[in-house]
């Protein structure tokens, strides 16, 4: 039993102002996605589905970096894994926003009417996968399944505080060894069904990895951004090092250069064969504006957080950590609109304050979120038997 | 046998805390010269020793981004310079196509630099004469133990203070490591003349074989014998004929195997009034004509005999074949000009048969009709 385990934490509140903040964000959010349907209704669905690919990214992620944790057996995560915890409750939410989807999947999708569908070869041969039953299915069991997964998980990990038992941990590494299997189909489908079938005459059968790299990375940066902060204000258990700092900030850097290898290697492919029907899909993200947000692309989400974090000061350095946290979060949110927006507006770039209601709203949600779930939990899993020795690490 | 000079104290250690609490101690202490081994790599090592950052980053930086450069101008000069070829319809400069073999290139360069600089200039081997070498604490430390020595030339170095630091640290087996003055060299090996001489024989022998090899031994009996065969290569000169050409014309009144004679060369006139076209037109003979047209003619004249060629201006563009002479030429002219060539078009007839270059002619009238159709084509 280590319910001894000699750990220095005490919980402290987090101060007032992130409820304050969490609602201003959420409310303005909130009020402004309306009035942004009531204006433009496709439009606004089109930045309903990267907010909703947004937030299925960080929580979908952060409940594969917790089952990661589990069945690799990592101690270094530990002290901290209650944040990544925190924020796969995300996927509780998602019910919630695809709802507002739901209405406009006729102004998304051409390839849900049936006379468009039975004019085009192509689409009828995909029919038996793209048509709305089998997707609407789809999207209702995804969510099921990550919130099944989620709701046993954190419940073990919080019912170690109180009971210290060992073997919830077992029973943990269990659950997470049948979620990462669950994990990848379910997110590459989801990456197939939302972001892809938007022009549902390309395929890039890489697609799924590509969602999946700046999945990850997004839910490192989210988590490194949390816990790089309340740790620095001395929120969370004492002893973690620059040693944990390096690590996120490590992976932070690898699956920046994950993600780059993976979108490198889809356009390459592409871009070598020169067949008419996948190169359409890069052409027109460089028709008109396009072409200048595409090369934005690579420097937002490739150079300056490869040149930001490259050396070994700047992953341990809290300030950088923190910045570059913020910036490779606004890149996957700028990743997911050059996905998407591109098929909504063919001639150029659009921006408005529709594009800024949607972000406004989805990180009102995360905070409230985080909020709410710190009040009445640890923010350090306390009786895990790992914890000790995740504080102890050292590279 | 020369003096013993004193080269370092020596402590051993059981576990990896007590080693990592005595480095802790000696860091402050205020000891500079000295150094832990153990049997695998400790964390924590470095910050317990406040060992500054490893500058061998630099190193792999450095030497992957100079490798990444000049992959680029490597593949830049010669597909786009040296030897430009079209590959895939891409542009002779495509960057995508380099990224690749520049990402390898990198890797491989910085990660060879990197292991060749640490074992070379950081650590300084080959160190056969360290005076560790060979002494029961270096046998320890490379198996289960772990230990410190700190070396005497250390500021800080004062054996009784040492005896005592170490003592504190509750190390074990405090012994002095001696050498011998002559064995110890704390130079760079490679740096050493001998080295760099072996070095610069081995560079001066590889080349130098490999120049013997592939231009004086493959010339050499018996490597040569597949070379040097009993029989003469074209445009060598014979001994046997007096006239001394080794390439010959056939023997008046012969013709060689599969070898049909052309009688009308140079004489155009002649060759449009005497030949007549024997191949029927069918649809078969169309459709042969059309692909050797394709094959043989159309980089030039175009598909559809246009002069519309596809040489980028490599070649000039023909005329094209529906003007008004053509199209009164009987086909004898056509064959004719096909055979024969005309100015500096060149001659198909090693690559086109007789019958086939008939179908082209039967082809070609295709060709112009499908453009110059006549009244009756249209009812
Ligand atoms: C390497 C390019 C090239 C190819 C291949 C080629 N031609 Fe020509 N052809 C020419 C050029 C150049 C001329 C014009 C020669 C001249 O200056 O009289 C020409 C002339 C001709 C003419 C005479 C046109 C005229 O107005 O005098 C005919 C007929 C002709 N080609 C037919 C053919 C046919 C049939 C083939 C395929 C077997 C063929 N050519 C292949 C380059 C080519």
């Amino acid at each position: 039993m280590s319910a001894t385990q000699n750990v220095d934490y005490q919980k402290k509140e987090l101060p007032k102002k992130f409820q304050t903040v969490g609602t201003v964000l959420f409310v303005i959010g909130l009020i402004g996605v309306i009035a942004a349907y009531l204006t433009d209704g496709s439009r606004s669905a089109f930045n309903n589905i990267i907010m909703l690919m947004f937030l299925t990214s960080i929580g979908l992620g952060s409940l594969f970096l917790v089952s990661v944790e589990f069945v690799a057996g990592a101690v270094w995560s530990t002290p901290f894994r209650r944040i990544p915890e925190f924020l796969s409750s995300i996927l509780l939410v998602l019910p919630i926003v695809v709802v507002p989807l739901l209405f406009k999947l006729g102004d998304i999708f051409h390839w849900m009417h049936p006379e468009v569908v039975e004019a085009d070869k192509i689409l009828t041969g995909k029919a038996p996968y793209l048509n709305v039953d089998f997707f609407i299915i789809r999207v209702i069991v995804f969510i099921l399944l990550w919130i099944i997964f989620y709701y046993f998980i954190t419940k073990n990990s919080k019912k170690q505080d109180t009971t210290f038992d060992q073997s919830l941990t077992k029973r943990n590494i269990k659950l997470s060894a049948a979620f990462i299997p669950v994990f990848g189909i379910t997110i590459s489908f989801t990456a197939f069904d939302w972001l892809m079938s938007l022009e549902p005459h390309w395929f890039s059968t890489i697609f799924g990895v590509y969602y999946f790299s700046g999945s990850i990375l997004a839910a490192f940066a989210a988590v490194t951004l949390i816990v790089v902060w309340l740790n620095e204000n001395g929120y969370l258990v004492k002893g973690l090092t620059k040693d944990h700092y390096y690590s996120l900030g490590a992976f932070m850097f690898a699956f920046t250069n994950f993600w780059a290898y993976i979108a490198f290697s889809q356009f390459l492919l592409i871009w070598y064969a020169n067949l008419p029907e996948e190169t359409f899909w890069f052409l027109q993200r460089w028709e008109g504006s396009w072409i200048y947000f595409s090369i934005g692309l690579i420097f937002v989400r490739f150079v300056i957080p490869y040149v930001g974090l490259i050396s070994q000061p700047s992953k341990m350095d809290p300030k950088r950590l923190i910045i570059m946290s913020v910036w490779l979060l606004f890149a996957h949110w700028y990743d997911l609109y050059w996905l998407a927006m591109p098929n909504y507006s063919k001639e150029g770039v659009l921006f408005s304050w529709i594009e800024l209601t949607f972000p406004l709203m989805a990180v009102g949600i995360v905070i409230l979120l985080l909020v709410q779930l710190s009040k009445k939990n640890n923010l350090v899993p306390i009786g895990d038997p790992k914890l000790k020795r995740g504080i102890d690490f050292r590279l | 046998m020369s003096e013993k000079i004193l080269y370092s104290y020596t402590g051993i250690f059981d576990t990896p805390d007590e080693i990592i609490h005595a480095a802790e101690k000696a860091s402050e202490y205020g000891f500079k010269n000295y150094d832990v081994h153990t049997p695998y790599p400790l964390h924590g090592m470095n910050k317990a020793m406040k060992l500054p950052p490893s500058k061998l980053g630099y190193v792999a930086l450095v030497v992957g981004l100079s490798g990444a450069l000049a992959a680029l101008l490597l593949m830049f000069w010669m597909s786009a310079v040296d030897y430009p070829i079209v590959i895939g319809g891409k542009p002779f400069f495509s960057f995508p196509a380099y990224v690749p073999v520049m990402f390898e290139v990198t890797v491989l360069s910085a990660s060879i630099a990197t292991v060749l600089t640490m074992l070379f200039i950081f650590f300084k081997l080959p160190n056969n004469a360290h005076p560790l070498n060979d002494t029961l604490y270096m046998k320890k430390v490379s198996s289960d133990k772990y230990g410190i020595s700190i070396q005497a030339e250390d500021n800080k170095f004062n054996e009784a203070d040492v005896r005592r630091f170490l003592e504190d640290c509750d190390a074990k087996e405090i012994t002095a490591v001696y050498y011998d003055k002559e064995e110890i060299n704390y130079k760079h090996k490679i740096l050493e003349p001998k080295f760099i001489g072996f070095l610069l024989f081995t560079a001066l022998l590889t080349s130098g074989v490999t120049y013997f090899t592939l231009n004086k031994l493959l010339y050499m009996p018996p490597f040569d014998w597949m070379m040097e065969q009993n029989k003469l290569n074209p445009q060598a000169t014979s001994t046997v004929f007096d006239d001394g050409f080794g390439m010959r014309k056939p023997v008046e009144g012969t013709i060689a195997r599969g070898f049909t004679p052309y009688s009308f060369s140079g004489q155009p006139e002649a060759a449009e009034v005497n030949l007549v076209n024997p191949l029927p037109v069918s649809k078969s003979v169309l459709e042969l004509g059309q692909q050797k047209y394709d094959t043989f003619c159309s980089p030039c004249h175009g598909y559809y005999g246009e002069g519309d060629s596809r040489l980028r201006g490599q070649f000039p563009n023909p005329p094209s074949l529906h003007s008004e002479k053509i199209r009164t030429w009987k086909d004898g002219r056509i064959f004719h000009v096909i055979t024969d060539g005309q100015n500096i078009m060149p001659s198909y007839s090693s690559q086109l048969t007789v019958n086939e270059i008939w179908a082209i002619v039967h082809y070609t009238r295709v060709l112009q009709r499908a453009l110059n159709a006549k009244e009756s084509d249209l009812q």
